[in-house]
């Protein structure tokens, strides 16, 4: 397009009566619009800004999409419940790439370009790590749901919050007792060679040995494995039980190499779903885990007496009984990790609102509002179940269920109580500076 | 496990990712061996291959082998049709300048890979096997299908063999990676060579990816690792050397199948990048090419 264009509009479009026109109400609009509008409704009307740190690209994509769609659907309705404080809540969203460097990148961008009021939404823990120093840097509160220990182990800052979601820590340890008792006492343990991976290893381990049982085996495999029958001969011919916690796209070719490999005559199976977000059990290849256990944050399947906050999160979110989209049922969602989003965005107004939060002058009233939140109801901001935050490591804790994979839907078998997943705190974030 | 079972699988294991890294490496090597350009896009083009594969194996009914056969069909063709687009927009207008292509390639990588983002999504893809068969050893079972992927690509490998060996095809490709001025000279369309070599490759890697991707799953992501394996056999093997680089992917499907199994996986990665350096160093043409002219 040539400059002479952009300086010289069209005549037949623009007229100089018009334009005069058109400029006078612009004028009129710049001079009293805003005062106006300001005026009137006050400050406190402009939105609440959430920088919102989403995997839309790399490793994490299929798990970014999903806590897109629930983010959008609880804002949603907090909007048209009134906002917080009656400011509605506007989402800034970033890309990160489920990248460590870009995700610093992006809480930077939060807080200084887009000036917004927290961030949230982070899920894989390399780039909580890489991002949350910045956060405590920059002190601009920040929400993960991530469920990696990293928060709760005391390691960040007093930024840095993770209630909506439990940690590792708290999952393993209450599924050990169970496993224990019911699967056996022998346990091979299959999990990624990095931090994830080591949370699993180190917290489970302890947890078996508390029940009296041993880990007989520990098998790390690299995340960018795409092969996996070689390491199977590692697993000794006494196990009881094969647990299984695997991340990225290659999980696929694990259980099916895992079912060649043994036939129909295998241990009992544990798995974490994580391995198996965003994918139908029903996948050709996965027949092989018809009867295996699952550990669930939130049962995919619905079941026979689902709660009405279940039904009523199920059709906020779009998902149907089986966890997938109404609209695709071969498009199945991360429903045991995207609540999270959820109910973070709840605990985010609950502690606005407490803390009379106007804007971000506030930030250390908000921290303290959120560290005093102890006991959170299940309901239709919690639709997981009711919680226990802990302000001093920054934590919640919560039920966590065992499913069993029948007819290619995992139906609840057991359901913990939060006592079985609580341990003693090994930090304490609120005596940092603010 | 007894020392003889644990080896067997290691052999099968090898067996297979040799298969895999030849298969994959095939349409690269021929690219970089007739035009003497590195076509980054090449892990893409396999990536597209499995999605089609995957989308294919959805669309057709009749099971998964009617699925796979009409993939086979499918795939290569669509994405020999890209190539084909490609070295007629792209590769041409830079004249198949070495650097300028690399650039291009990236740049179409990312293209490739975020369009299927786009349009498959990001969850990974699981494609049925045309048949399971799983053979029953006394120490443990082994997928027949992935023996059926070292069958086919033997055969494949010798198809190629034989069309650059012994066809009129095979004569001119080989003239025109020989010299291209004289093959010009010769009244040889080289542009035409070109944008054939291309195309091929393009489809060869398609097949590959239908052949491969019921042992694995088709994901957006899934194109680095089969570029990175592939331009490491094709610089050990020789540039262009389509025998060098079915040697040098046995000899690293099977190290790696043997030492990840009896060391770490990790060791069998330094061991092949090494390799790499090694070669470079004191045998830049790699095992079996020839110096360039």
């Amino acid at each position: 397009m040539s400059k002479q264009k952009l300086i010289v509009p069209d005549k037949k479009l623009v007229s100089r009566r018009s334009a005069l026109k058109l400029g006078g109400a612009g004028a009129a609009a710049a001079l009293m619009g805003p005062g106006f509008v300001r005026y009137a409704q006050a400050q406190s009307s402009e939105p609440i800004r959430i920088g919102f740190q989403v995997h839309k690209t790399g490793i994490g994509a299929a798990y970014g999409k999903w806590y897109g769609q629930t983010t959008d659907a609880a804002v949603k309705l907090i909007n048209e419940a009134g906002g917080i404080s009656g400011r509605p809540i506007e989402i800034i969203a970033e890309d990160d790439a489920t990248d460590p460097g870009r995700g610093a990148e992006v809480v930077e961008k939060f807080a200084t370009q887009h000036k917004c009021d927290v961030a949230f939404g982070t899920l894989f823990s390399h780039v909580v790590m890489g991002s949350a120093p910045r956060a405590g840097e920059l002190k601009i509160p920040y929400f993960v749901v991530s469920e990696g220990h990293h928060v709760a182990s005391g390691k960040l800052n007093r930024y840095t919050f993770q209630p909506g979601i439990t940690d590792v820590r708290s999952q393993v340890i209450s599924m050990a007792p169970w496993i224990a008792k019911n699967l056996g006492k022998k346990v091979a343990m299959i999990f990624p060679d990095f931090a994830f991976g080591y949370d699993h290893r180190d917290y489970f381990s302890a947890a078996i040995k508390a029940q009296g049982g041993e880990v007989n085996a520990l098998i790390p495999i690299p995340p960018t494995e795409t092969s996996f029958s070689r390491y199977f001969p590692q697993i000794p011919a006494d196990t009881e039980v094969i647990y299984h916690v695997m991340v990225g796209p290659a999980v696929l070719t694990f259980v099916k190499e895992l079912g060649e490999y043994y036939g129909s005559n295998h241990p009992p199976l544990f798995g974490f779903i994580d391995s198996l977000e965003a994918v139908s059990l029903k996948s050709p290849g996965l027949e092989f885990l018809e009867g295996s256990y699952f550990w669930e944050a939130y049962p995919r399947y619905a079941g026979a007496k689902p709660t009405d906050a279940d039904t009523f999160y199920r059709g906020k979110v779009g998902v149907d009984q089986y966890g997938a989209s109404v609209s695709d049922p071969n498009d199945v969602s991360t429903y045991s990790h995207m609540f999270g989003c959820w109910e973070t965005l709840y605990i985010i107004k609950q502690a606005m609102e407490a803390a009379g939060y106007t804007s971000t002058a506030d930030r250390a009233k908000l921290i303290e509002a959120v560290e005093a939140i102890t006991t959170i109801p299940e309901g239709n901001e919690h639709p997981q179940g009711d919680k226990v935050f802990n302000g001093k490591i920054h934590q919640v804790f919560g039920h966590q269920n065992i499913t069993q994979v029948k007819n290619g839907v995992g139906e609840l078998v057991y359901r913990t109580t939060i006592e079985e997943g609580m341990y003693e705190p090994e930090d304490d974030y609120s005596k940092m500076a603010l | 496990m007894g020392f003889f079972p644990h080896l067997l699988l290691a052999i099968l294991e090898g067996t297979v990712a040799a298969a895999v890294l030849a298969l994959s490496a095939l349409g690269l090597a021929l690219v970089f061996g007739v035009m003497r350009v590195v076509n980054v896009a090449h892990g893409e083009f396999f990536m597209l291959g499995a999605m089609l594969a995957w989308w294919v194996a959805k669309s057709v009914p009749g099971g998964p082998a009617a699925g796979f056969l009409a993939a086979l069909i499918i795939a290569p063709l669509a994405v020999g049709a890209l190539a084909f687009v490609t070295e007629r927009l792209l590769l041409r207008r830079i004249n198949y300048d070495p650097e300028a292509t690399i650039v291009a390639t990236i740049g179409l990588m990312f293209v490739i890979q975020q369009l299927a983002l786009t349009v498959f999504g990001a969850d990974a893809k699981a494609v049925s096997a045309p048949f399971t068969y799983r053979i029953a050893l006394p120490w443990f079972g082994f997928s027949g299908y992935k023996l059926f992927v070292v069958v086919a690509s033997v055969f494949i490998l010798l198809a190629v063999w034989w069309v650059l060996a012994r066809t009129k095809w095979g004569l001119v490709m080989r003239v025109t990676q020989f010299d291209r001025e004289t093959a010009t000279a010769f009244g040889i369309p080289v542009n035409r060579v070109y944008s054939a070599v291309f195309v091929a490759g393009a489809a060869l890697v398609a097949v590959a990816a239908v052949l491969i991707v019921p042992i694995q799953q088709a994901h957006y992501l899934m194109g680095l690792d089969p570029l990175l394996m592939s331009f490491i056999v094709v610089i050990i093997g020789g540039l262009g050397s389509i025998k060098g680089s079915v040697i040098a992917a046995v000899i690293i499907g099977m190290a790696d199948g043997i030492i990840s199994m009896f060391f770490s996986p990790t060791l069998a990665s330094i061991i092949a990048t090494l390799a790499v350096a090694l070669v470079l160093v004191f045998r830049p043409q790699g095992l079996f090419g020839v110096a360039t002219r």
